[in-house]
């Protein structure tokens, strides 16, 4: 019991995560048809970004935190909306896919390039200790990951649904066309979904990198989980996202403590699958009325 | 005689919204049915419901008395049954003559003669009759995109008529088609019926067009048939009157 | 008919320089040119699928290593190339054909996502299943075929081998391309709902688009094994699938030379950039995105828009018609 326990917790944490991620490259496709192939590598990036403002520029653990927040926001959603998608959008969907591969590969060899490939160690935001609740012994990691995930994700909620940017972000997302007769300003809703974005993909950095170590290949895997959380979830809903993030989370530790470690990665795909050809809305979402 | 085409107690709709609620009515063998109503009257969804497009929520259809409810439209097309659509869907990419070759190439053979075969399954002469018979034989060669629109709209009825239908379901064949064209068209879809027999369906809001091409007429409103027969009972008909000036 | 003479030189002095370029490169040059052929194959599958069918597919090569994998274990035990290429590559085709039937149910981005599944978990097979794959440690010391009792060892010879498929597999590919099949592929990439309505059995040509492209995916692969001569689970990653996609759009999706365009610049550029290494790749990724940016027609679309005989706009040819001098004329 205090094993399934302790896998449940550390899932969850991990599936925190992954919402997190999920939770971005969902509002992207929402409110601009963007399907960012590069979301893994936005969330390996940040991290380096810290450890560049550690390493070169001499600051403390936590300015450089919010150093590298900042340059997520600015270069992963601001200047990736002005460079990248804007040019891009009028084309339809494919070539903006190809040219968010194309980026991924860009950033990931940039930093392998100007970097280094070998994998650096990231600080932690816990201590490397346990902490025992009723009886059961849990990673401080994982419950502080967890708590954070949980504030950033209740956090971003309430300001969906509570504030008026929020609801106009939401409108926007729903139906641009309808949204821009109201009144909305349709491009600067859309920007602010990039500047999200960019922010929880700094959050996910900080937070998953002390786990799996910075490395330009964190990437790969990274994207397949947020696209898999994503689509299991919903497509098209926020919630969709978050549970999605969270059941991926526990049913990856779960397949990797029960089932054969070599096919971790398999389970998640096969639901993938399997969610797309019976209920591509995912479990959460809506069937989509938008077309293409 | 079991007529060509039957349709009994069609119903469609989406979600709350009723756009067919329970459409009969028949069509005889060498017969030119006019279908008019005012918009929204679910004129195109009934056509999308006989094809194969749509799925009815309930009602039949029936084919020479043989039920096709509900079939792909590729194998009611194959069963003779053609159409062209409200907006314009030529393939642009393709020359007029290759156009019309792919209308009838997949009538012939099998799949694999159209593979092993000749590039134009044998329709390359057929091809040419039929840019011929709607004046559209200078364009041969000419990508679908580059022609007017008129003459994309006398492409897109040609198409229909590439594999010989036994019935054909034109929906505003005559739409932006410009004055002299129209007169042509009629003549030339009057011809092709007389000529072959063939059997049309004609969703049309152009009045002058189709009450000169059609035997009979047909008003849909609201989803439901409110008045049928010749044109001229038709167009005196106050309920047909009350529906169009009710909008 | 400028543009047909500029492609007849083109193609003229590429054929001369393929047939003649092993004489000027030393081993390894000849032996990325094979790999450059190869990769074509693959490539010219996947245009096939996605660029003329209009299919999506991340699942490429997934198909290039099932028939690298079938070929390295059963010549490795003594089977005969032969056979074992066209197991490979028929079993490619079924297994494609299997794939397709997602595409009937979904599009777009969600049928990129099930390939994309579709193709880690191959790559996962690949990896765990030892006894057959060898695992990490792969399948080495794979031989080179015979062709008519000729012995294809040398980088040379089985450089030609490599490139006398190419030409088939292009011809072949023209075919198809040419016939009604191809006609039938582009409706359906255009105008799905159009091309059912004319009697395209829209169902039956998306499952072969899919199995022809995985069945030209597995040709590449059994070529690949002994090219190498050892094949091992990572370049079946969804990385090469990435790749050849990139390939034959940056060539020109839906251009009969673009896979051969997309896989120079994939292929033979990195290598002849090789001191830049990672300098190239990222100015690879920035090409990539600057032309899908403004040209995502690829290179040949760039060619195409540049090349253009002056287009006759449609008001001309209207113009150029008897009805409509009439309609004009009415007009006024």
């Amino acid at each position: 019991m205090a094993d399934i326990l302790q896998l449940l917790v550390a899932g969850l944490a991990t599936g925190a995560i992954y919402a997190l991620v999920a939770i971005g490259f969902t509002l992207l496709w929402q409110t601009s048809q963007t399907i960012n192939f590069a979301q893994g590598e936005f969330v390996m990036l940040p991290a380096f970004f810290v450890l560049i403002a550690m390493s070169y520029f001499g600051l403390s653990f936590w300015p450089a935190v919010a150093v590298g927040t900042l340059v997520s926001i600015i270069v992963l959603g601001a200047l990736f909306k002005r460079l990248v998608v804007d040019p891009m959008i009028r084309h339809g969907v494919l070539p903006l896919v190809i040219a968010t591969i194309g980026l991924a590969i860009l950033m990931k060899e940039a930093v392998r390039e100007f970097y280094g490939a070998d994998a650096q160690p990231f600080p932690p935001l816990a201590a490397d200790i346990n902490v025992t609740i009723l009886g059961v012994a849990f990673a401080m990691q994982s419950l502080v990951v967890l708590a954070i995930g949980i504030a950033a994700v209740v956090a971003l909620q309430l300001f969906l649904n509570r504030t008026r940017t929020g609801r106009c972000m939401q409108a926007t997302a729903q139906n641009p066309t309808a949204a821009r007769l109201l009144g909305i300003p349709v491009e600067r809703m859309i920007l602010y979904t990039f500047l999200i974005n960019g922010a929880l993909v700094a959050l996910a950095s900080i937070l998953i990198t002390p786990i799996y170590l910075a490395k330009f290949t964190n990437g790969e895997w990274l994207g397949l989980y947020a696209f898999i959380a994503a689509i299991v979830g919903g497509f098209n809903q926020v919630r969709g996202a978050i549970a999605g993030g969270l059941l991926l989370g526990v049913v990856d530790n779960f397949a990797a403590a029960y089932l054969s470690s070599q096919y971790r990665m398999a389970l998640p795909l096969l639901i993938l699958i399997v969610v797309i050809l019976f209920r591509p809305q995912g479990l959460l979402g809506r069937i989509e009325e938008r077309t293409v | 005689m079991k007529p060509v085409l039957a349709v009994r107690d069609l119903k469609k709709s989406f979600g709350g919204i009723v756009a067919l609620d329970g459409v009969s009515f028949e069509v005889r063998e060498g017969e030119i049915l006019g279908i008019i109503g005012p918009n929204g009257s679910g004129k195109s969804t009934l056509f999308n419901c006989i094809l194969g497009q749509l799925r009815p929520s309930a009602g039949d259809v029936h084919l020479d008395g043989r039920p096709v409810t509900g079939m792909r439209a590729c194998d009611l097309n194959r069963l003779g049954v053609s159409r062209t659509f409200q907006l314009l869907q030529v393939f642009p990419q393709l020359t007029a003559r290759e156009n019309l070759i792919l209308a009838g190439q997949e009538h012939r053979g099998s799949m694999l003669s159209r593979l092993i075969g000749r590039r134009d399954t044998g329709l390359s002469d057929e091809a040419n009759r039929m840019l011929a018979f709607f004046r559209l034989d200078h364009l041969a060669d000419e990508p679908a995109g580059a022609l007017s629109y008129g003459q994309q709209k006398l492409l897109d009825a040609a198409m229909a008529f590439m594999a010989g239908p036994r019935l054909a379901l034109l929906d505003e064949p005559a739409g932006g088609v410009n004055l002299t064209m129209l007169a042509s068209l009629r003549d030339q879809l009057k011809a092709i019926n007389n000529e072959r027999g063939s059997t049309f369906v004609v969703i049309e809001h152009n009045m002058e067009f189709v009450m000169a091409l059609c035997h009979r007429m047909l008003v849909l409103a609201e989803g439901r048939v409110i008045a049928q027969g010749d044109p001229a009972q038709v167009r005196r008909d106050p309920k047909v009157i009350e529906a169009y000036l009710g909008h | 008919m400028r543009r047909g003479l500029l492609a007849g030189i083109v193609l003229t002095l590429a054929a001369a320089f393929l047939i003649a370029a092993p004489f000027a490169f030393k081993p390894y040059g000849i032996f990325i040119l094979s790999m450059w052929a190869v990769m074509t194959i693959a490539a010219i599958g996947l245009n096939l699928t996605l660029g003329y069918a209009g299919q999506i597919s991340l699942a490429q090569a997934a198909f290039v290593g099932i028939g690298a994998y079938i070929t390295a274990y059963l010549t490795t035990r003594g089977w005969p190339f032969w056979i074992t290429y066209v197991f490979g590559a028929v079993a490619c085709f079924a297994i494609g054909w299997l794939l397709g039937y997602p595409a009937l149910r979904v599009q777009h981005h969600y049928l990129a996502f099930v390939t994309l599944a579709f193709n880690t978990l191959v790559y996962l097979v690949f990896r765990n299943e030892e006894w057959v794959t060898g695992g990490i440690y792969g399948i080495s010391n794979v031989p080179r075929p015979h062709v008519l009792g000729w012995p294809t060892n040398g980088p040379r010879e089985f450089y030609y081998f490599c490139l006398a498929h190419l030409a088939l597999i292009s011809l072949a590919s023209w075919w198809v391309i040419r016939s009604p099949w191809g006609r039938a592929f582009m409706a359906l990439r255009e105008n799905p709902v159009r091309a059912l309505s004319l009697g395209v059995d829209t169902r039956r040509y998306t499952l072969m688009a899919f199995a022809l492209g995985a069945g030209l995916g597995g040709i590449a692969g059994a070529l690949y094994a002994p090219l190498v001569q050892f094949v091992d689970p990572t370049p079946f990653a969804l990385g090469l699938s990435l790749n050849l996609l990139l390939m034959v759009v940056v060539g020109g999706s839906g251009y009969f030379f673009g896979p051969f365009l997309g896989a120079i610049v994939a292929v033979l550029l990195p290598e002849w950039l090789r001191f830049t290494e990672g300098f190239y790749l990222m100015g690879y990724a920035l090409l990539v995105i600057i032309l899908m940016a403004f040209r995502p027609t690829g290179l040949l679309g760039l060619a195409d828009r540049l090349l253009k005989p002056r287009s006759k706009p449609a008001a001309k040819v209207a113009a150029a018609t008897p009805d409509a001098a009439m309609q004009t004329e009415a007009a006024r």
